[in-house]
């Protein structure tokens, strides 16, 4: 086929509209976001005392940290996902979550406190933590990735790797409803530590997947 | 330059508005700037340069099938040299270099670089033989033989809802196949 014949052939095709990649991703989480659910609502459920512990600041802290993460890391994504893009300019709103952490560990400081600081940190759910935050992550990782997918981003283990990190944040905002440790210093420890490996492994999938 | 850029901006927001004849001198346009980015890469990777075609064809491909990604608001230059660079550079390591591409080279053709008015090349006409029955008629029809979504639809007993569809889904299985092989 010579070149004249295949612009003729893509012109021809010009009616057809593509969904904006938003659109795609949006509904690609819409579809994969029950399976976390439902994994989430099997094994581990919301924590007993939910009602009292709304009351306190850390545990709220917990969800803006997460849902922070999980929003900066869709607006990067839906950035990313167009090929002349680069991190510069949007790179900062994940620094958004890490401020807000921060910030919370710093006002636990300030508080008197009945525990010293490395029990506040190791906390009850460590290994929990590490293992439901990537499992509930996964069935959302793959989602995001096909959405992402009818974008076409030319770094493509990047855009994986924020892929991850919004799958992460959705996850752990799930898991932080269960979990019972509210330190920040618990937070900033074990759901990062979470949050890397499911970037990472997002980033190897995004590789492979995210190519165009 | 500036001009010209202004100009594919200014067709390629026509193009999306439904204007397929603005989106064909679109392509048209572009291509012989593809085509001397391609072959200054495949010449300065020690590649033959008689390949380029397949480069080009790769390009367009991704133009189209990625053209939702555009922001109508942006110039479109930035937007076609990323992709181009992000496909050439994917064929010329398949092709076992790694090699640095410029942004620069998209932006100017050399003088006595002599134009190529179109080409063949084989791993599309390859790839075609691979798709399903229906789609390669559909494009076949359109591509070599020149007809209309309408003709087409007339000759292979379709409605023109399906040749549409037939059309979009060949183009975006070509693509998928020229990506894994």
């Amino acid at each position: 086929m010579d070149t004249d014949q295949l612009i003729k052939t893509l012109a021809a095709d010009n009616t057809h509209r593509a969904r904006p990649v938003g659109f795609a991703l949006m509904l690609a989480l819409v579809a994969a976001a029950p399976v976390s659910l439902l994994m989430f609502f099997t094994e581990l459920g919301i924590r007993p005392d939910v009602m009292t512990a709304i009351r306190n600041p850390f545990f709220d802290l917990k969800f803006a940290v997460t849902l922070a993460l999980a929003s900066a890391a869709i607006a990067v994504s839906l950035h990313l996902s167009r090929p002349e893009a680069s991190l510069r300019g949007f790179g900062w709103l994940l620094l958004i979550p890490a401020g807000l952490l921060t910030a919370g560990i710093g006002g636990e400081m300030m508080m008197p406190q009945r525990l010293p600081m490395m029990t506040r940190l190791v906390g009850n759910n460590s290994r929990v933590c590490m293992t439901a935050i990537p499992l509930l992550s996964l069935p959302i990782l793959a989602g995001a990735l096909i959405g992402l997918r009818h974008g076409a981003s030319a770094r493509p283990a990047l855009a994986g790797g924020i892929a991850g990190m919004l799958s992460a944040g959705l996850a752990a905002t799930l898991y932080a409803s269960h979990c019972t440790d509210d330190s920040p210093l618990f937070v900033a420890t074990w759901y990062t530590l979470s949050t890397a490996l499911v970037a990472a492994i997002g980033a190897l999938a995004g590789s492979k997947l995210l190519k165009f | 330059m500036r001009e010209r850029e202004d100009e594919w901006t200014g067709l390629m927001r026509s193009a999306i508005a439904g204007d397929g004849a603005a989106y064909h001198r679109l392509l048209k346009a572009v291509t012989p700037v593809l085509r001397a980015a391609a072959r200054r890469g495949l010449a300065r990777a020690g590649q033959p340069v008689d390949q380029s075609e397949d480069i080009v064809q790769d390009i367009l491909l991704a133009v189209h099938l990625k053209r939702h990604t555009w922001d109508a608001s942006a110039p479109f230059a930035p937007w076609l040299f990323a992709i181009a660079r992000n496909k050439l550079i994917d064929a010329l390591r398949r092709r076992g270099r790694r090699v640095f591409v410029n942004i620069e080279d998209f932006v100017e053709v050399l003088p006595g670089e002599a134009p190529v008015e179109t080409a063949s090349a084989s791993e599309v006409a390859t790839q075609l033989q691979s798709l399903p029955a229906r789609q390669r008629d559909v494009l076949q029809s359109i591509a070599v033989e020149s007809a209309s979504i309408k003709d087409t639809a007339a000759k292979l007993a379709m409605s023109e809802g399906a040749v549409r569809v037939a059309l979009h889904r060949g183009l975006a299985a070509l693509t998928a196949k020229l990506r894994e092989q």
